[in-house]
């Protein structure tokens, strides 16, 4: 068997549609994922203990709030700090092009923007997990 | 071995890939248990289970929660099921459990049953050795949401607490075999809706009946408890059950009894496991195909097949002569 891949998909942050993270938890499940989904309203440092307590392999950020300047970069500080630097980040959203840019220069290893197929979505999981 | 030390000493992260590894099986997993065994033993384990919706989790937060307020620290197992058709799970229990965030006497880890049917995965238990044997005091087991069948958490745990919730079924329902009998506590929970005063009388009346059959008046008898888990009402009643189940268990020996029984099962599944990994190994898929092969073109059936493959008769008829 192959390994089985999990992966947390959470919204940080205080907006309250979940409905795309909800389409993407289900897509990946679908891929036959394992994902670990934690709801609305998580902070950054509820985020990286998840991932520790899960060991999950990815973690998928959904943010609409327009704060994923502070938020992003205090989950990967908060992954480094746990010793998690090697679980890949993936942020979906709107995020303008620039803050794509600085995003993943920190670290983020694909951002996803408004009306990305979920087609998509878990082939850019699939590939990065497999450590492509 | 290095996990396992780290995992003693308190690494949350060694803890948490010790999990993974005794998901995934194998050497490995094996090894990490056999040197957390001298640790295990100390935990209270507790199960909750009952069908989908009844509250489970939001009952298990606020459980949590009290026993952190009175000093235990608390492991969490929670499963959800694995989808037959993808192999893939959403694990949602976490969200029901965003009060016990930032609180290092608490570890949480969601499971996916990954093709186990009896309410927990197969690992299951192998991680809840894992956080007794990291010295967490009680650890709580959340069952999928089961229908009436799926009692394995009556083996993992010292202490099964059975959610249910006012309108799910009749007074005939709770007569049936199966969850009801593994109950120790039982909680009618969202008893802020119409019905629960009912559900719990059934419930009360269905446990009286069992307890004038079996005649024996020193007996445990699961106390019904009505629950608002969301609000916590109710809650510290269910824990105080839960500390005095303990202390029933103990007094009477059946502590020291169901450990027995429990390391007899885990033995047997080992056993199992082993041996027909063993034979499958000797045998080969092949030898095996030509067996389905035989037996379904009626030349043989599964029980002769059975006893020439385990050795029990000559392998005169193997291979299809």
């Amino acid at each position: 068997m192959s390994k089985q891949y999990r992966v947390l998909i959470a919204k940080p942050g205080l907006d309250g549609h979940d409905r795309g993270a909800k389409v993407v938890a289900r897509a990946l499940r679908d891929a036959g994922m394992e994902v670990i989904y934690t709801g609305l309203r998580q902070t950054p440092e509820m985020i990286v203990e998840a991932a520790l307590q899960e060991d999950v392999d990815a973690i998928g950020l959904s943010i609409l709030s327009g704060a994923h300047m502070t938020l992003v970069p205090r989950v990967l500080e908060g992954l480094r700090e746990a010793g998690l630097e090697d679980v890949k980040v993936f942020v979906g959203g709107i995020i303008p092009d620039e803050d794509a840019e600085t995003l993943k220069k920190m670290g983020v290893v694909e951002i996803f923007g408004p009306g990305t197929s979920t087609v998509t979505i878990v082939e850019a999981f699939r590939r990065h997990l497999a450590g492509g | 071995m290095d996990l396992v030390e780290k995992a003693l000493a308190g690494d949350r992260r060694a803890l948490a890939r010790l999990l993974s590894l005794i998901e995934d099986d194998g050497p490995q997993a094996r090894e990490a248990l056999a040197a957390l065994h001298p640790h295990t033993g100390r935990a209270h384990v507790v199960g909750v289970t009952g069908a989908p919706g009844t509250g489970k989790s939001t009952l298990v937060n606020e459980l949590a929660k009290t026993l952190r307020a009175q000093g235990s620290t608390v492991g969490i197992v929670a499963v959800d099921p694995t989808s037959p058709f993808t192999g893939g799970a959403i694990l949602g229990d976490r969200v029901r459990m965003r009060d016990l965030a930032g609180d290092p006497g608490i570890f949480i880890r969601s499971m996916a049953t990954r093709g186990s049917l009896g309410g927990l995965a197969r690992a299951t238990s192998d991680a809840v050795k894992v956080l007794d044997g990291v010295g967490f005091e009680t650890v709580l087991v959340e069952t999928v949401g089961v229908g009436q069948a799926e009692v394995d958490v009556a083996r993992t745990a010292h202490t099964v607490v059975v959610v249910e919730a006012p309108g799910l079924g009749d007074d005939v329902q709770a007569l049936k075999a199966g969850l009801l009998e593994i109950a120790d506590i039982l909680v009618v929970n969202k008893a802020d809706r119409s019905g629960a005063e009912q559900t719990a009388r059934a419930l009360e009346v269905t446990l009286d009946l069992g307890r004038n059959n079996a005649g024996d008046a020193e007996a445990w008898r699961p106390p019904v408890i009505k629950t608002v888990a969301l609000n916590g009402t109710g809650v510290k009643a269910v824990v105080e059950a839960i500390g005095a189940h303990r202390a029933y268990l103990r007094q009477s020996g059946l502590w020291d009894r169901r450990e027995r029984e429990r390391i007899r099962a885990d033995l047997m599944q080992a056993l199992e496991e082993t041996l027909v990994g063993q034979l499958l190994e000797r045998v080969g898929e092949e030898e095996l195909d030509r067996w389905v092969e035989r037996i379904a073109a009626r030349e043989t059936d599964v029980y002769t097949a059975v006893e020439s493959l385990v050795g029990l008769k000559e392998h005169s008829r193997a291979s299809g002569r």
